[in-house]
């Protein structure tokens, strides 16, 4: 492991104005202060000014991929402009050492009426690579862009993914000592963006790599420590990627959010968690039996009805589904007086926190009769770190016969 | 084998106090951008008139229509110029050539940098490449309108002057002071868009003063007035070279070439140390 420090910042702080007239009158006395030879920083806020980031610091290594998440507005983009030189810091320190790549917007610079083919020379002179590189690497840049067929097209008949295609595979040429990607890959197809991962991951033991990203999956997946950062604040700093997962969650609220849909005829009334306690939170540990309570009310004229149980991690994916009609198990209508459980076997999910939907339907699984979404949140501490949602000890033996 | 890494620092001071450090990599970007503006030169020319069926034949439609107006106003005597010295035709043609250039290289660093934002917004690269390319468009410009001049010579027999081999300098020295000024507005333009309007209105105006379509007036104000011009010398000058051999203001060409270079290195570290604040302004 290199211990080289490629990206430093310490302290680094940027103001913006909420003004637009403001900000262009303050943009002219900055311009004003480079030219007397302003020294310092810039501690003051003016009138209509706010921190867009506030305060960061940190060290990266190469061989280190840092994720940088937070909500919209957080102040990811500026403080990435700021690293990559765009823009200067109000406040602070950045050091960068090495060939900076920069994966912010693909293909800027691409004219539309252009072919693919001039485009490439165009884009690949914006990111500093000569005549002569480019046509060394042309047939790689078509090649992993797959777009071999359209080089003579011109580029406004591309779609968005191809343009990105296009762009990520002319800037995956370069060899930065420090990569910035700022979520870029979000139009690409599955293939292309796996491709990309690739790409990337190959990259890494010789980069300092700087993701952004909203997919958490894909940041846990590159990620060796990651940064929230909300307001503009570092709100977590560190290795431990899915506490720092959990720390950004947690700046959205989503308890209160539940949805609920009731016919005349059911209405779910409260679910509890066996030996998770009461409240708000609901905590469970990895391996713990997982049994559900579920009270609900079912019109009398119905003698038996299903339900069926989702949960969802905080990105709204889907992990666990169960149903009493799949389990061929019969739910007798008790009116006002259903109590049902369920049991799920042991815990195995992956920390984080979980939210259940419940749903009602006939016994035959067709008419619904009620369904909540959100009615009950859990969290699992668990001393897994995967990635994937499930996460299971499995029994593990070496079956061969031979002693060496 | 171990690289040495490039190191780079990102503070808020000022980039003047380090002067020596910005004079290096202003150097270091001029070289490191002259493959890139050539590139985008080359986009820019050929994606120019792709989308058109006329053409090229565009790049010939101002001068020449500009021209013709003259030619008629004085033709039927409602503008009476008086002596030029040459046939007016040729007079007319080539100052409108030679205003055009100037002209262009006031407006071109203004229109280039704005057209350019997403990708300043986004990408460091030299930023030197905007400027290198607007200077190549400028003389491309005046390339395709040499074209015009050489049919006009052909055309009335006109034996250029033999400093005719001086007329590159001297229209290097009104593309020299037409970036400066047009630099020197960039970073204002690109936060106020007061700063284009003024720009096209003040163009106008300004060739009403400079002795484009009308020889050097003999009258005390308005002569002082076109004197004061700095267009002026550069133009007449020029057009001298080009046709009678007889430089009439070459002590101004000269002066004011020499300021044009001293104030467009100004320019240019102005349009550097402002870059960062534009930016931070583009929407992107």
């Amino acid at each position: 492991m290199s211990e080289e420090v490629l990206v430093k910042a310490e302290g680094v702080s940027k103001r913006f104005c909420r003004s637009l007239k403001r900000s262009l009158w303050y943009g002219v006395q900055d311009i004003g202060n480079e030219l007397i030879g302003r020294k310092g920083d810039q501690g003051t806020l003016r009138k209509n000014e706010f921190w867009a980031v506030n305060n960061i610091t940190f060290e990266l290594k190469r061989g280190q991929c840092l994720g940088l998440i937070g909500p919209n507005g957080a102040g990811k983009s500026t403080l990435l402009k700021m690293l990559n030189g765009l823009i200067k810091p109000d406040q602070g320190h950045i050091t960068m050492r090495g060939r900076v790549g920069a994966l912010i917007e693909l293909g800027a610079g691409f004219n539309p009426i252009l072919t693919a083919r001039e485009n490439i020379y165009v884009n690949g002179s914006i990111l500093g690579f000569s005549k002569k590189e480019i046509d060394h690497k042309f047939d790689a840049i078509l090649d992993f862009a797959e777009l071999e067929e359209f080089v003579d097209t011109p580029v406004q008949n591309f779609s968005s993914g191809m343009k990105v295609r296009l762009g990520f595979s002319i800037a995956a040429q370069m060899e930065p000592d420090i990569l910035i990607i700022d979520e870029v890959l979000a139009v690409g197809d599955v293939g292309f963006v796996a491709k990309c991962f690739g790409f990337i991951s190959q990259l890494l033991p010789t980069c300092a790599v700087i993701f952004v990203s909203h997919s958490m999956p894909n940041i846990s997946r590159i990620c060796s420590r990651v940064l929230v950062i909300d307001g503009g604040r570092a709100v977590y700093a560190g290795a431990d990627v899915s506490k720092g997962i959990e720390t950004f969650f947690s700046r959205f609220q989503l308890s209160g959010h539940t949805t609920t849909y009731s016919s005349s005829k059911a209405m779910v009334k409260r679910v509890e968690i066996e030996g998770a306690g009461q409240g708000e939170t609901l905590v469970l540990k990895y391996g713990d039996d997982f049994k559900l309570h579920v009270f609900c009310f079912v019109d009398a004229e119905i003698h038996e009805f299903s339900m069926n149980l989702l949960i969802f991690d905080q990105s709204q994916n889907g992990i666990i589904f169960a149903s009493s009609y799949y389990a061929e198990d019969k739910l007798i209508n008790r009116s006002e007086h259903n109590h049902i459980v369920v049991d799920l076997g042991k815990v195995c999910l992956k920390s984080g926190i979980y939210s259940i939907d419940i749903s009602i339907t006939d016994r035959n699984m067709i008419d619904l009769l009620a369904q909540v979404k959100g009615i009950a949140q859990f969290q699992v501490n668990s001393t897994f770190t995967g990635y994937a949602p499930v996460q299971l000890q499995g029994v593990w033996k070496n079956i061969s016969d031979r002693a060496n | 084998m171990k690289r040495i890494l490039k190191e780079t620092v990102y503070t808020p001071d000022s980039e003047l106090l380090s002067f020596g450090e910005l004079l290096r990599s202003m150097g270091r970007d001029l070289l490191a951008s002259r493959e890139l503006a050539w590139r985008l030169l080359v986009r820019n020319i050929n994606a120019q008139y792709r989308q058109s069926f006329l053409g090229y034949f565009w790049a010939f439609i101002p001068p020449l229509f500009t021209t013709v107006i003259w030619i008629f106003l004085n033709s039927q005597k409602i503008l009476d110029v008086g002596d030029t010295g040459m046939p007016y035709p040729l007079f007319v043609l080539t100052g409108t050539v030679l205003w055009q250039t100037f002209a262009d290289a006031l407006e071109s660093p203004l229109k280039i940098v704005s057209e350019s934002k997403s990708m300043l917004a986004k990408i460091n690269f030299p930023r030197e490449a905007l400027i290198l390319t607007s200077i190549g468009q400028v003389v491309f410009n005046f390339a395709i309108r040499l074209v015009l001049l050489i049919g006009a010579f052909a055309w009335y027999s006109v034996e250029p002057s033999p400093t005719i081999l001086l007329v590159p300098l001297g229209i290097l020295s009104m593309i020299l002071l037409g970036t400066m000024v047009g630099l020197l507005l960039t970073p204002i333009g690109i936060l106020y868009q007061d700063v284009g309007k003024a720009i096209a209105i003040g163009t106008q105006a300004w060739f009403f003063l400079t002795p484009v379509i009308y020889p050097m007036p003999q009258a005390s104000w308005a002569q002082t007035l076109v004197g004061l011009n700095p267009v002026t010398p550069l133009l007449q000058t020029t057009r001298e070279w080009l046709i009678t051999g007889h430089a009439t203001q070459l002590y101004g060409f000269i002066w004011i070439s020499a300021a044009s270079m001293v104030l467009l290195f100004c320019g240019w570290v102005l349009y550097r140390i402002a870059m960062p604040h534009l930016i931070a302004r583009m929407s992107a």
